[in-house]
Order: structure tokens, then C-alpha cells, then sequence
């Protein structure tokens, strides 16, 4: 097994790079990140959406959550790769293509982190806001989004967790990332699938953990700060939803 | 987008049977992990509950290692992996009988268990020990103060994530079509490079899967009403 990291190390980690595209576990890094990053301003505009006051803002916005949240993963990739490149009018990397599919599949599930930690809040916050004369908007902003992100951070975090467990799919519509790193490498040496695997399920599980427990102390952290305070409600499902 | 409607194509003939057959066996995926994942969740909380330091430190093992690993990448070491390091005789006894399903299967419930588990345990850890005990008092027994007393008030706690994990169970069958099992997104994926007709077909998936999903989000709310606390 250390045989085949010492080999291969270089392709595990950037695939073809530089004389290809890059690949390997940056590439599975980079994809996590910039879904991530793309994904919370849309995720951040559903969850104001469902807590909004008009009916039909709200309606909407939970339709839209509960579609995504029906459509398996897989079937979103497919999606993005044949209708991304129509709605933008030219050929896209398949790289796009999945940073897309991530993009709308995260802002369903980010959303209800986020939807969640508003709505943790007491209520009392938005009426001393109003009380003070600040429109709903400016509330939101100084008021319960600086509350409510700060304390969804674990939740986020557990969600990057399920976003690197979902770049693995991009084997399947062949981007060079991590899984496909490592099944390029099984079909190189062919007769050792097991120690390949393991190699390709023991990382992705180091990193996961390492991630998961940062997400646990975060949140016992927060939760020991807040209970100082005159809150205790307890919101984050520490399991990251829609993690395959 | 130059998109024309024509679903006549994809639900007829030759087309409409591969969709009803990858509906078919996305199912028996579904039910066959989903029956697997809990009666095997029911196991883990009980060995995480028994005492036993050693064993409980293995199922935390169990469920830490499947909650970190993509499933797909779960569901590659089973189809790569472990036929590997199994005996020739099961080797070959897979092979003969469809062995990409028995796989997928396979990855998909070892993967639900350790979910499954986890929710049932908070479950049962709602429950205070009092109740049980007051449960002994009155003369139940131990399975009549389960059945009575501590089944239907961990399952008000256990339920949502159960019905959410099943919903995710069922959505993530879609990634046996890696290992080439037939179930729907393989099917759609076929009909998809026969016809050339990609919207529709895709739209036509989409749309059972989200249907079948409404069902579980229906089924959850009247788990959730069933077991709702009444005020009085």
C-alpha cells in the first residue's frame, strides 16, 4: 500500500497537472470551496425567503427546497451537464459543470442550516429591532444574520463535509478529481484494487473526520457561549444533511 | 435552449419498458438496503447500549468510517475490493447471481445502518431511565414496557431523521448506476443516448423521483402528527 502512495502520490494529489488538467485531491478541495462559496449567497437568499412574512416568498422558497431536496445528486450533475452549457451559450469544463450541480443541490440544504439558526433566535430580538425603528431589511442585517450565521458556523461546516463527499460523484461524468484519481490508478496496476480503495476511502476518511470533530467542538463551543446568554435552544443536526 | 416537448418518445415502446424496469429495480435497491440498514441499525444501538466498552468503541468505529466515506466511493470498494478478499466459492456464487446489485445492496445498507443507528440511539437516550423503571414497577415486563412505555416516545424523537434517512437512501440508489446496476438514472441515462431526447427524459425521472420523495415528506408529517406531544 505505501508502495502505490509513493508511486502515485503526485497524481492522487493534482492529477495530470501540470501537463493535464488539474486533478486529484486539490481539485476535489478546490470543488468543495468554491461550491461552498457559491452556494451561500443563494442558500443565505432562500433561508430569508422562508422566513419571510409574505405568503407567497415563503411558499416558493419551501417549493424549491423540498423539489431539490427530491432529486437525487447524481441526477443534478446530469442536469447541470446538459442544460449549464445552453443556458450559457458555450461549451463549459467539466469542472463548471459540477461546481454548478453543487451550487444548486448545497443552496437547498445550506439554506435550511441557515434557515435554521434565524429561526433559533428569540423572537424578541426582531421586535427590539423594529421597536428601534430599523426597517426589516437593516434588522435582518445587524441584527439576526450576524446572531444567527455566527451560530450556524458548525452546521456550515458539517455541509462543507457533505460538499467534499459529493465532488466524488464527478467520477461518474469523468472530472479529474480525487475518485477519479484513484481509479485511473487501479487501472494502471490493475491487480490491486483492495489497497487502492482503501487508500482512496482512508483519506477522504481522514479528512471528513478531522473536519466533522472541528464541527463538534465549534459547536460545543458556541453552545457554552449561549448558554450563558438567556438562550439554550440546541438547532444543529451535527450529521450534515444530504451527505451521500 | 431549441427545446421541443415530445414525451411520446420516451414513454412509449421499447423506452417506456426500460423506464418501468429501472423504476423496478430502484425499488428493490430501496427495499431490500432499507429492510437490511434498519434491522442491522437495531443491532448497532443495541451492541452501542450493551456495556462493553470494546464493542461500543467498534460501533462508533462503524459509524464514524461510514458517515466520512463518500457513498460512491463505499459503494466502488465493495464492487472493486471486497469480491477480492472474499473466498473463490462466494466469488463465483456473486458472479452467477447478478453480482452488481447483491454490491450495491450490500454498500448501501452497511452505509444506512450506521445513519440509521444513529438516530434510533438518540431516540432511545430521550427516553429517561425512569421509565423504565416505572414501567417494572407497574408489572410490565421488559418488551411490554418497549412496546408500551419507551418505543412510542423514542420514536417521536427518532422518526424525522429515520424518514429523512430513508429519503436519502432511496435518492442515493441513483449511485449504483456507477457499478452498472439498471435501476432508473442507468435507465434514463440509456434512453437519454437511444433518443437523444435529454430533457425529456431527464424531466421525466426527475419527476418520479420527486414524486416518490413527496411521498416520504407526506409520510413524515403524519409520523410527526401521529407522535406529537398533545397538549392538553
Amino acid at each position: 500500500m505505501i508502495q502505490i502512495v509513493r508511486d502515485n502520490w503526485l497524481l492522487f494529489l493534482v492529477g495530470q497537472y501540470p501537463n493535464g488538467p488539474l486533478g486529484g485531491l486539490v481539485a476535489t478541495f478546490l470543488l468543495a470551496m468554491m461550491g461552498l462559496a457559491l452556494a451561500f449567497p443563494c442558500a443565505l437568499s432562500v433561508a430569508i425567503c422562508r422566513t419571510s412574512q409574505k405568503t407567497w416568498l415563503r411558499a416558493g422558497s419551501f417549493t424549491l427546497t423540498q423539489v431539490i431536496r427530491g432529486t437525487p445528486f447524481l441526477m443534478v450533475v446530469f442536469w447541470s451537464y446538459f442544460a449549464l452549457p445552453a443556458l450559457v451559450g458555450h461549451a463549459i469544463s467539466g469542472f463548471s459543470t459540477l461546481v454548478g450541480a453543487l451550487v444548486v443541490y448545497e443552496s437547498a440544504y445550506l439554506s435550511d442550516v441557515i434557515r435554521a439558526g434565524i429561526q433559533a433566535l428569540p423572537k424578541g430580538q426582531m421586535e427590539a429591532g423594529t421597536a428601534l425603528g430599523l426597517s426589516r431589511i437593516r434588522c435582518l442585517r445587524l441584527i439576526i444574520l450576524p446572531q444567527a450565521l455566527y451560530n450556524t458556523l458548525p452546521g456550515i461546516l458539517s455541509q462543507f463535509v457533505s460538499l467534499i463527499k459529493e465532488t466524488s460523484l464527478g467520477y461518474i461524468i469523468a472530472i479529474n478529481e480525487f475518485t477519479f484519481a484513484a481509479i485511473q490508478v487501479n487501472n494502471t496496476l490493475l491487480v490491486k484494487p483492495v489497497q487502492v480503495f482503501s487508500i482512496l476511502a482512508l483519506t477522504y476518511f481522514t479528512i471528513c473526520f478531522i473536519l466533522t470533530q472541528a464541527a463538534r467542538m465549534l459547536e460545543r463551543r458556541i453552545e457554552r457561549q449561549r448558554n450563558r446568554g438567556p438562550s439554550t435552544q440546541t438547532m444543529t443536526a451535527m450529521v450534515a444533511e444530504g451527505a451521500v | 435552449l431549441g427545446i421541443s416537448f415530445d414525451f411520446a418518445t420516451v414513454l412509449t415502446g421499447p423506452n417506456l419498458i426500460l423506464l418501468l424496469h429501472g423504476i423496478a429495480v430502484t425499488f428493490e435497491l430501496a427495499v431490500w438496503a432499507w429492510v437490511l440498514a434498519f434491522s442491522s441499525a437495531l443491532v448497532l444501538m443495541l451492541v452501542r447500549n450493551s456495556g462493553n466498552r470494546f464493542a461500543e468503541r467498534a460501533v462508533i468505529f462503524y459509524v464514524e468510517l461510514h458517515q466520512n466515506i463518500p457513498l460512491l466511493v463505499q459503494v466502488l470498494f465493495w464492487y472493486f475490493a471486497i469480491p477480492e478478499l472474499l473466498p473463490g466459492v462466494l466469488r463465483d456464487w456473486l458472479n452467477d447471481h447478478d453480482s452488481e446489485f447483491i454490491l450495491a445492496v450490500a454498500a448501501l445498507s452497511f452505509c444506512f445502518a450506521a445513519y440509521m443507528s444513529e438516530a434510533l440511539r438518540t431516540g432511545f437516550r430521550s427516553v429517561p431511565r425512569g421509565q423504565f423503571e416505572a414501567g417494572h414497577v407497574l408489572g410490565f415486563g421488559y418488551l411490554a414496557t418497549m412496546r408500551h412505555i419507551v418505543i412510542p416516545q423514542a420514536l417521536r424523537v427518532a422518526a424525522p431523521p429515520l424518514v429523512n434517512y430513508s429519503l436519502l437512501l432511496f435518492k442515493n440508489t441513483s449511485i449504483a448506476m456507477a457499478i452498472g446496476v439498471h435501476e432508473l438514472t442507468y435507465q434514463s441515462r440509456q434512453i437519454e443516448s437511444d433518443t437523444f431526447r435529454t430533457f425529456d427524459i431527464y424531466a421525466v425521472t426527475t419527476i418520479i423521483y420527486i414524486a416518490i420523495s413527496f411521498v416520504f415528506a407526506g409520510l413524515g408529517a403524519v409520523i410527526e402528527t401521529r407522535y406529537a406531544i398533545r397538549q392538553r
